[in-house]
């Protein structure tokens, strides 16, 4: 485990519960727009404010989060937590993260009912909703850019295509399919040094 | 099954087949919680996803609590989120313990090498479908063009977006 400050056993133990819970709450709280938008605060808090982790830690940390199923946020808190203060530590990190969200959310939900068919509020949505097809959109086209940097990896993607439009395949299954063709058809090395997949950190 | 229950086991299966992120979530989102249960319609999704955008933390999040709270109020919002971050809390721990370099796997990169993909194509078809909905007329068309220049081009942040659109919406549909 990565040595903390200078106080000592069971004090230091139940402050660092309380900084690794404020410190993902204070990065949950403060971001908005996403996963990958927290990585930089999450790397100014982590490695630079509290130092639980080193630079290469904390790629390390992105390189993870980033590979496995779930929330990006979540897995980084987790993974951070776990490397800090072990189990609880990982709890903890991960409520932090989680617990703003939940909140704000479902204080929204309770009384945004209320307010939904004022005009004023009519409009806005109106007016939000073709921004948010474009976000999807520009996630789309941000992700293709660098997932699809092969010609093995654009046919991949272009049998999927098929596989949802035409035979309407249960996304799931189209993200399974997606990992076995991985697995069987597109070994790294030689494709690593092409798209400088081998550049470490697991950079998508 | 009583509701809240399948409220966990839908949203951990979501959280346990997407990697990539919460836009990777989203069509999985419409395909369980619009098509398969009905939880929600396709208006609301969108509804839901401009929220999402809007407010702190990640958006999976997000849309997890806020989908689970329409769905089966304040224990419904619970159990989403509960489902959304167990296959994290299970999966990430078993690898922090057992298999330190587990992302430098070959097989894992091959995998996500498969997977990113699909991702998108994913991801692309979501939009397409929702894109109905969205484009009230020619003003919404117009915004989400301007909407995809900025975002792409000039990276502007997504909420920025969101706001400046929202408040168009405001000032010329109302």
């Amino acid at each position: 485990m990565v040595p903390n400050n200078n106080l000592a056993g069971a004090e230091q133990e139940r402050f660092l519960f309380w900084r690794l819970f404020f410190s993902f709450f204070r990065i949950g709280a403060f971001t908005i727009g996403g996963g990958y938008a927290m990585l930089p605060l999450i790397e100014r808090e982590v490695v630079v404010g509290r130092r639980w982790l080193d630079e290469e830690q904390f790629l390390d940390t992105t390189a993870v989060a980033q590979s496995t199923p779930g929330v990006l946020a979540i897995n980084m808190a987790l993974y951070v937590g776990y490397r800090v203060a072990g189990l609880p530590g990982a709890a903890v990190a991960a409520l932090g993260a989680g617990l703003p969200s939940f909140l704000i959310i479902t204080a929204i939900a309770t009384f945004l009912p209320r307010f939904r068919e004022y005009a004023v509020v009519t409009s806005f949505f109106e007016g939000a909703q073709p921004a948010v097809v474009a976000l999807l959109f520009g996630a789309a086209y941000s992700t293709g850019r660098k997932a699809l940097k092969g010609r093995k990896q654009a046919m991949v993607a272009v049998a999927g295509l098929l596989a949802v439009l035409w035979l309407k395949l249960d996304p799931i299954l189209v993200i399974l399919a997606g990992g076995a063709a991985g697995a069987i058809w597109l070994k790294p090395g030689a494709e690593a040094g092409k798209q400088g997949g081998a550049k470490g950190a697991g950079s998508p | 099954m009583p509701v809240v229950l399948e409220l966990f086991l839908t949203f951990f299966r979501i959280s346990l087949f997407t990697i990539g992120g919460g836009y990777a979530m989203i069509p999985l989102f419409q395909k369980e919680l619009v098509t398969v249960h009905g939880w929600i319609t396709a208006e609301q999704m969108l509804d839901m996803l401009t929220v999402a955008e809007m407010t702190p933390g990640p958006i999976a999040i997000n849309l997890a609590t806020y989908a689970g709270y329409h769905a089966a109020g304040f224990w419904g919002a619970l159990a989403a989120t509960a489902g959304l971050v167990t296959p994290s809390g299970i999966i990430i721990l078993l690898i922090a313990r057992f298999l330190k370099h587990f992302q430098d796997m070959p097989v894992v990169r091959a995998v996500l090498q498969g997977i990113r993909p699909m991702v998108v194509v994913l991801i692309a078809v979501a939009a397409l479908s929702v894109a109905g909905s969205a484009l009230h007329g020619p003003a919404a068309a117009a915004i989400l063009l301007a909407a995809l220049v900025a975002a792409v081009r000039f990276k502007t942040h997504p909420i920025l977006l969101i706001i400046v659109a929202g408040v168009l919406g405001v000032i010329f549909e109302i």
